[in-house]
């Protein structure tokens, strides 16, 4: 497989008047790689895509494909081709047509453009469907010969604007795994826009984190889990527990952290505080719920904070247990359900444990949903 | 049986009071204004032209004459057919292509704009400004291009002072004014139709076609014209009709050597006062206009449906 094209943002401002919709933004993105942008809807996610297929030009800075400056060319120049939300296939043409109308436009004729179409219905599995208008598809299927068609013109990078929104939960993770597949399959860069952290967890080689047009991490799916650079990346990616307090010491890359309701809480300072976190700086403690656990009775961890449970729910694979004793948000806490009764503690006290090692302290900002 | 649950069904949705109205109104519309008056039409192009004591007489009796006379002429005339009225009647048909042909040029690149572009407050302004001169009524439209295309109009005027004529274009003569007069007459039926259509089609297709390499004519070849069809044909329908069906435009337009075939059937009914033939020359120029359509609507593959659309 060939080594893929790589795309590169360097110093991109993206403005509408006074509104800046992307600020700053450097990126490099690996040739042949599966990269994601994340955030939330209006974080400037899209006008990037937008800004790589050549639809909107940068207000400032460069983007360079393969190396070439994409200043000035346009969308139907450049080595990319883009999948739409809602797919954008073309209701009138049959299924084969739609799939090859990027040949159509360089002129090949039509035995040809079949018999391609007919490969590449093949690999996505609708062997025979070529005939069809897409309106006798279904969503998945629309969803593939969406892919097909972005496929047929073999381009370098494939962009894609959250093609799996529309799509049921089963459907959507379904065609997470096939997208993966596809994509080590032809080799080629995909750029991926979601809101999804699930998705953009479980397909992505690499992951940019935006808020408010503002890159806040670019990093591989698992080091934005464990270790994220911002309290919104924090927040957004995944569930998490949040306390407020003010650094209290620091020595060896960990810290203590007096907080008002739960005492002092042991944290890892964050990577990206490393360097700039001081003592007496405002910080916040973020615990996933899954790294709380019930302590022992009897044990002398100072690791501990206690709580009243106000909640419990039942989930299926795991229990959620909520607490008092956040900053003003309860603590939630996911225990794995191993299949065995448990009693309910709704009302009581309970003495949880975590990791300091999983617990992440980071200066005091934004959060999600706030 | 399947009629009665129809017809029940219908009266339990509106209600019997709603429901008659609706049937009555309809059937009025139908039977009473258009049937009739189209079926006593065609029943008269086939009776003499008699004075009036004899109709109902012995001689009024069913023909094809005034068929004939237009086909054949006059009895006893040099040439062997009427010459001068299906010369009339091939170009008024051929010159309403035109007029239909030049509106959808205009009015494509229009509607397309007008529907495509989110402008909201901008494209209403200019949507109202094109409805607002049609508040003016025909006659004045016509005689206000009679004065513009005048030998002293504002358009010889303006290029006599541009230098880039010397004497003024009698554009009447050349039926300039006409064609402009029939073009400007019924463009908006043109617009509407195909704005609408335009207006619900996905921009995303637009920008797929584009990412996918198309210039811009294939986009409008593959993607928009296809998708705008059952506007455009229903717009040219309406236009086609309307213009070889017209009459204030011509009258005040046409040069003098140029007549509308709808200006004969006028003659025959009013100065000629033969009903008779005027009303066999118009249930032809129906009957053809219809013919003609429906053979377009086959040939660029069209349905009736959608043209309700």
């Amino acid at each position: 497989m060939s080594q893929g094209v790589g795309v590169n943002l360097q110093d991109v401002w993206i403005r509408f008047g006074d509104f800046v919709a992307v600020r700053e933004a450097n990126v490099d993105i690996e040739g042949g790689s599966f990269f994601s942008f994340l955030g939330p809807s209006g974080c400037g996610k899209t006008t990037i895509l937008r800004a790589v297929s050549g639809f909107l030009e940068p207000s400032d800075g460069k983007i360079l494909i393969g190396g070439n400056d994409m200043a000035g060319i346009g969308p139907n120049k450049r080595p990319t081709a883009l999948i739409f939300q809602n797919l954008a296939l073309f209701p009138l043409m049959k299924v084969w047509e739609n799939i090859t109308f990027s040949l159509e436009v360089q002129g090949v004729g039509a035995a040809d453009r079949r018999k391609r179409a007919d490969e590449l219905l093949d690999m996505i599995a609708l062997a025979g469907q070529g005939d069809k208008l897409p309106s006798e598809l279904s969503g998945g299927q629309k969803q593939r010969v969406a892919i097909a068609r972005a496929l047929c013109a073999s381009p370098d990078v494939l962009l894609l604007d959250e093609p799996l929104s529309a799509l049921d939960l089963k459907l959507r993770q379904h065609m997470r795994t096939e997208l993966r597949q596809i994509q080590q399959r032809v080799g080629i860069t995909f750029i991926y826009i979601t809101h999804d952290q699930g998705e953009a967890l479980t397909m992505s080689d690499n992951v940019a984190v935006m808020r408010h047009g503002i890159i806040d991490q670019i990093a591989d799916g698992q080091s934005i889990y464990d270790d994220p650079a911002t309290p919104f990346v924090a927040s957004f990616v995944g569930e998490n527990n949040v306390f407020r307090g003010k650094v209290k010491s620091i020595e060896n890359g960990m810290a203590i952290i007096s907080t008002n309701r739960t005492g002092d809480l042991h944290a890892r300072v964050g990577t990206s505080a490393r360097e700039t976190m001081k003592v007496g700086d405002k910080a916040m403690i973020f615990i996933r719920p899954e790294a709380l656990s019930i302590a022992e009775t009897n044990s002398a961890s100072n690791h501990r904070i206690k709580a009243l449970v106000t909640n419990e729910e039942f989930e299926g694979q795991a229990y959620n247990v909520f607490l008092e004793g956040g900053e003003g948000k309860e603590i939630k806490m996911s225990l794995v359900n191993q299949g065995k009764i448990r009693q309910s503690s709704m009302g009581k006290d309970m003495f949880l444990e975590y990791d300091p090692e999983q617990s992440i302290v980071l200066p005091e900002g934004e959060l999600a949903n706030e | 049986m399947k009629r009665t649950g129809f017809m029940s069904e219908f009266f339990e949705r509106n209600g019997l009071a709603l429901g008659l109205y609706l049937l009555l109104a309809v059937g009025f519309w139908v039977f009473i204004l258009i049937l009739l008056p189209q079926l006593s039409m065609l029943d008269f192009s086939f009776r003499h032209h008699l004075p009036p004591p004899e109709m109902g007489g012995p001689k009024d009796v069913y023909t094809l004459e005034h068929y004939k006379f237009l086909v054949l002429g006059a009895q006893g005339a040099d040439s062997s057919y009427n010459a001068v009225d299906l010369g009339v009647f091939v170009r008024t048909l051929l010159a309403a292509l035109f007029v239909t042909l030049l509106d959808l040029a205009l009015c494509y690149p229009l509607a397309y704009y007008l529907g495509q572009s989110n402008g909201g407050g901008f494209v209403r302004v200019l949507v109202l400004l094109l409805i607002i001169p049609y508040w003016v009524n025909e006659i004045l439209r016509a005689f206000a291009f009679r004065i513009i295309f005048g030998d002293s109009g504002v358009i010889n005027e303006l290029l006599i002072s541009m230098g880039m004529i010397g004497s003024p274009i009698d554009f009447i003569r050349e039926n300039v004014a006409l064609y402009s007069g029939l073009g400007y007459a019924y463009i908006l039926l043109m617009i509407f139709p195909i704005y609408n259509v335009i207006e619900s089609l996905d921009r995303n297709q637009i920008e797929a076609a584009r990412d996918m390499g198309a210039p811009w004519w294939r986009i409008h070849w593959r993607v928009v014209i296809p998708y705008a069809k059952p506007g455009i044909s229903s717009g040219c329908t309406m236009v086609f009709m309307l213009t070889a069906g017209a009459l204030a435009a011509p009258q005040i337009l046409g040069g003098p050597s140029s007549l509308w075939f709808t200006q004969i059937i006028y003659q025959w009914f009013n100065q000629g006062g033969n009903w008779p033939r005027g009303a066999a020359y118009a249930i032809v120029l129906l009957i053809v206009c219809i013919f003609i359509v429906l053979s377009m609507m086959r040939l660029f593959k069209v349905k009736m449906g959608d043209i309700g659309k």
